[in-house]
């Protein structure tokens, strides 16, 4: 029996990267994983939970835990952010003894961020990828401090073929992406995104990979905004690379 | 408009973290990044030293929530401990209170000056202002305190009070206000200081400490300073007045311990600073040097209120060594003053919408990205991010110690929010339209220009246009895998 996955999408990659979803798909299939998206799925709720509307969160953390709950299976989101929410918060926000809770323990411990997916769950380090080009890596704060995830996307990119990793200075600091905070306080999410892009042209990278799709968005908008030919791609676009096509 | 000094007379203070923020002074982002860096250098030395550090942070932090959780029984050994020592404990459960207790205590004396140890609690209380309005002089007397007393502003981070000075502002300070010939060289602006300094401890008639931390064991009051003006103010006057925050309470020796070793090396990343102090009441005989009175005020303001919020009371748990500020990207840009209180940073926004209500600080829990790095070295791990979506809630919806202050407005847009997208055939046709109601903005791969509130957005980089089409995607690949 192949190991099987239900696909978390989350509705940031759904609605701004579709081509980083069908990477996903390709690659895990690729590696022999039962693939299903459960068709029921939308928002993890997180905007509203980080804006403080913890009431409205809870009703879709409900509808997600129903939908993702009909299954065994384990789940695998491309955001360390929306895996972050569903390991940490939803438990949280349901009374311990109610059904939710023990529900959503019970999920939070099988929904895996992608590359803990393959690094702890299936212990696959190399993914046959060729992608030969000069790339940096910013890690994603829930990733690195929520999930505590330091080491396992740097490991899967190093066993890259071609691939020249290079340091990003302060790589840890966050983006400024944040969610709402970008918009409730742009001077201060602009003015850490500058740095954050500083740092990359600086590294002289083609590439810069992250794993969530805020933090691309930010990132990418801002070199945009710079002029900057780099390109900010999702770990899984550089991992489901095989022709070396930046 | 955001003020640059404590709140006076009254605890009422306006706070606009989002004004401020839009035009922050040039020379700050570059300053805090030099001094911050610094800190943090120091500190990442220290921490590599001790290979217990994680086991080290989680002992604190134990000490820090057992001793609030029975505060009221260590706060009584202390007074206890305090009486017996011969020095008198005042009761203060606010602000007000507490000015009006250490004014009494000066006016009974006579005072005419009085010379401060650098200290959080009487910059929360907004004493100097009070002191001065009666006349009495009050003198700051850490070097970065006695800068932005010159400069008539309050602190902008917990350790380093005057951290957005350069020094090139620093001397232009000094010879505007004390009139002498300042050169910009760090060593020649402290000796003038110094200098300054030294004839006051001399004439006060009063010295004003805070503490870092309160013995109840044997009521020791204990103050870390590097430049020695703490033993100075101690010392030299007749009465020593302290203001303390009852969340400084820590049972024993053995707990202090545990937190001395923490505190420098997060603060400023020393093992310890240049001088640790030990006070145990006033001095005990003639011969001794000392002073003849020794007053601990107890300061409440707030503090017993959020002991009762389980989520919320672990901010009393900060011992102010401000690393959360040195990490934090948010502090680093905008620096101390567009919190608008006397503290800032990461802690900063956590504890001042608890004391002063969360109506006037609302801002102040949505300044963060929520990156987590403050949590990450706190060095009694006070889940900041956590007690932020925490006040956050309390700002929007409201919860069981404060009703809501945001607008009905936000809340029906939540609502609408998460109808649209708990209602899948909803969201669905969403996914679908947004790419072709985005034509008229869209350039290419590319959104430049949205309209308001998404502009707040595109002012410093462009959006990513909506695709959607993945569900066709996996639709067609279900039919037809691989």
């Amino acid at each position: 029996m192949p190991i099987q996955a239900q696909l978390f999408i989350t509705c940031l990659a759904e609605q701004f990267y579709p081509g980083t979803l069908e990477n996903m798909v390709r690659l895990l299939e690729r590696l022999d994983i039962g693939v299903e998206v459960p068709a029921a799925q939308t928002c993890c709720g997180q905007p509203l939970f980080n804006s403080g509307y913890q009431g409205e969160a809870r009703r879709l953390a409900a509808s997600w835990l129903k939908t993702f709950g009909a299954s065994r299976v384990p789940i695998v989101s491309p955001s360390g952010s929306c895996v972050d929410m569903v390991r940490h918060h939803y438990p949280e926000l349901f009374p311990e003894g109610a059904p939710e809770h023990g529900l959503a323990r019970d999920l939070a411990a099988r929904t895996f961020e992608f590359s803990e997916f393959l690094v702890h769950r299936l212990q696959v380090a190399d993914v046959g990828a060729h992608f030969p080009h000069r790339v940096t890596y910013h890690p994603s704060c829930h990733l690195l401090r929520g999930l505590g995830l330091r080491r396992e996307a740097k490991q899967l990119l190093s066993a890259v073929r071609g691939i020249e990793l290079v340091p990003l200075r302060d790589e840890e600091t966050c983006c400024g992406f944040g969610g709402v905070f970008s918009v409730i306080y742009p001077a201060v999410s602009q003015a850490m995104m500058e740095a954050k892009v500083r740092n990359i042209l600086a590294t002289g990278a083609e590439a810069v990979v992250a794993c969530d799709a805020g933090c691309l968005m930010n990132i990418s908008g801002g070199l945009r905004r710079a002029g900057a030919p780099v390109k900010a791609l999702h770990l899984i676009d550089v991992l489901a690379s095989q022709d070396g096509a930046l | 408009m955001s003020r640059e000094s404590a709140p006076h007379a009254t605890q009422s203070v306006d706070i606009s973290f989002a004004e401020y923020s839009e035009k922050v002074p040039e020379n700050i982002p570059t300053a805090l990044e030099r001094a911050t860096n610094r800190f943090l250098g120091y500190r990442a030395t220290r921490v590599a030293e001790l290979p217990d550090w994680e086991s080290l942070r989680q002992a604190a932090h134990e000490i820090r929530l057992h001793t609030l959780l029975h505060l009221d029984a260590y706060l009584e050994r202390l007074e206890e401990r305090v009486t017996a020592a011969g020095g008198q404990v005042h009761w203060a459960i606010d602000a007000a209170q507490a000015r009006r207790i250490v004014l009494d205590l000066a006016r009974e004396r006579s005072v005419r000056m009085a010379v401060k140890v650098k200290s959080m609690a009487t910059e929360e209380i907004g004493l100097n202002h009070a002191l001065e309005e009666t006349g009495i002089q009050a003198v700051e007397t850490d070097l970065g305190e006695f800068i932005i007393q010159l400069a008539g502003q309050g602190p902008s981070h917990i350790i380093a009070p005057a951290v957005h000075k350069t020094r090139e502002d620093i001397a232009a300070l000094f010879r505007e206000k004390l009139g002498v010939d300042a050169p910009e060289d760090p060593q020649e602006l402290a000796a003038i200081a110094r200098k300054a300094l030294r004839e006051r401890f001399l004439a006060a008639d009063m010295g004003i400490s805070g503490a870092n931390f309160l013995v109840a064991e044997t009521g020791t009051l204990v103050i870390v300073t590097n430049e020695g003006n703490g033993r100075m103010c101690t010392m030299l006057p007749k009465v020593h007045v302290a203001v303390v925050g009852i969340d400084k309470v820590v049972p024993d020796w053995e707990s202090l311990t545990v937190l001395l070793r923490l505190l420098a090396r997060s603060a400023s990343g020393q093992k310890l600073t240049a001088y640790t102090s030990f006070i145990t009441g006033p001095r005990r005989s003639s011969e001794e040097g000392g002073p003849e009175e020794f007053h601990l005020v107890l300061l409440d303001n707030g503090r017993s209120r959020m002991l009762r919020d389980p989520i919320g009371r672990e901010t009393l748990k900060c011992i102010r060594c401000g690393c959360c500020l040195n990490v934090c990207p948010v502090y680093r840009h905008v620096g101390g003053y567009a919190y608008g209180w006397f503290i800032s940073g990461p802690i900063g926004a956590i504890f001042t919408p608890q004391i002063l209500g969360i109506e006037s600080a609302r801002e102040l829990p949505f300044a963060s990205s929520l990156c987590g790095a403050c949590a990450e070295v706190c060095p009694v791990k006070i889940p900041i991010p956590q007690i932020l979506l925490h006040l956050r809630r309390r700002v929007v919806e409201g919860d069981e110690f404060e009703p809501p202050s945001a607008p009905p407005s936000l809340r029906f847009a939540a609502r609408l929010g998460r109808w649209t997208l708990a209602t899948p055939w909803l969201y669905h046709l969403g996914t679908r339209l947004l790419p072709l109601l985005q034509a008229p903005f869209r350039k290419g791969e590319w959104l430049p220009d949205l309209p308001p509130p998404l502009n707040r957005w595109t002012r410093a980089r462009p959006f990513p246009v909506f695709r959607g089409g993945f569900r066709r995607f996996w639709d067609g690949r279900k039919g037809n895998p691989r």
